[in-house]
């Protein structure tokens, strides 16, 4: 019973905070300022999640098979590869050096 | 209903099949997590009710990470939350595109998470975004729901997603998907000093923060600067 209550509590907050970020008006996203921090916004939170998702465990900074993986995407990326040859490419690579070469 | 030709816009096609790429990618992970929310003491049921109610990644192995650790009711949904945060942030992104109103909302809201947002925020035109949205909310939806359901009835035995470097995949699939917006000094300055702030922080302050902190970055940069183009001729006297 204690694990469904804070399977529906966790839910009903998630959805809450999901739902929150739809109740601003339109009208104020489209003031100057605020719409041109929305257009920067997007540089800013792929680079971070570039960061979360190749170079931490929980707290930990890590430097393991992904950021090979990732290096192996930038070189795709700067000879014009398509996106999912990009994708395939990082997966690839890091799958390899964890099979072959036994990294984390 | 009318009869159209076959649109053939390849940037439409691009966000389709970006959204489907990184919604193969993410999916699988639902293994991970069926596997280990039973391994945590949930039955197949919650395990399963958690991806279909909760839906978003970390938060959910937020979840089951301290309640399987012994922890209490009270911690579990706390770190669950802190680290929903930054959905709220997303919609906020997402409400000029998607601007949903009514009960539109409520599968708006509900597929609202980093893949889906980083996915449709990539795309140039309102339509390509809106497309990049649904491809890829309701692909993680269907194929991560489904993948808890595998993962939760036959544990670890299709092996961790890891050893397909499917982790990295994400990696490559972000990055990527931010690589077109480098091409002018403000958004490289911001990612830049994003990647960095979030890096910074990761040991310091609760997962899920970083991400947050990095949109400050963003925040502080605009108000800081005024948009890169020639035409805009600010009259409000603003700094720089």
């Amino acid at each position: 019973m204690t694990i469904w209550i804070a399977i529906i509590g966790a839910s009903l907050i998630a959805f809450g905070l999901k739902f929150a970020g739809y109740t601003v008006p339109p009208a104020y996203l489209e003031k100057p300022r605020v719409s041109h921090i929305t257009t920067l916004l997007p540089a800013a939170l792929l680079a971070a999640l570039v960061v979360m998702q190749t170079f931490t465990v929980g707290s930990t900074l890590v430097l393991d098979a992904r950021a090979a993986g990732l290096l192996a995407a930038i070189i795709a990326l700067l000879l014009r590869a398509p996106f999912i040859v990009v994708v395939i490419a990082a997966a690839g690579t890091a799958a390899a050096l964890r099979a072959f070469v036994g990294w984390a | 209903m009318v009869t159209r030709p076959a649109p053939v816009d390849p940037a439409r096609r691009a966000a389709v099949r970006q959204g489907l790429s990184v919604a193969i990618a993410t999916s699988l992970y639902g293994i991970s997590f069926g596997a280990l929310g039973v391994a945590s003491g949930l039955t197949i049921w919650q395990t399963s009710v958690t991806s279909l109610l909760l839906f978003s990644g970390g938060s959910q192995f937020a979840l089951i990470g301290v309640l399987g650790g012994g922890g209490g009711i009270g911690a579990a949904i706390a770190a669950s939350s802190l680290l929903g945060v930054r959905n709220t942030l997303y919609g906020l992104q997402l409400t000029p595109t998607m601007s949903p109103r009514g009960l539109w909302r409520i599968p708006v809201a509900q597929f609202t998470i980093d893949e889906s947002t980083a996915v449709s925020i990539a795309q140039d035109t309102v339509p390509n975004r809106r497309l990049g949205f649904w491809v890829t909310g309701i692909g993680i939806y269907v194929g991560w729901n489904v993948m808890t359901l595998v993962g939760a009835l036959v544990g670890d035995a299709i092996g961790d997603p890891k050893q397909y470097g499917l982790d990295a995949a994400a990696s490559g699939a972000f990055l990527a998907l931010l690589w077109p917006r480098l091409k002018s000094m403000q958004p490289v300055a911001v990612a830049i000093a994003a990647a960095v702030v979030a890096a910074a922080l990761v040991p310091v302050v609760p997962v899920g923060i970083p991400v947050i902190a990095a949109a400050a970055v963003a925040v502080v940069f605009g108000m800081l600067t005024r948009r890169q183009t020639p035409d805009n001729q600010s009259p409000d006297g603003t700094l720089l």
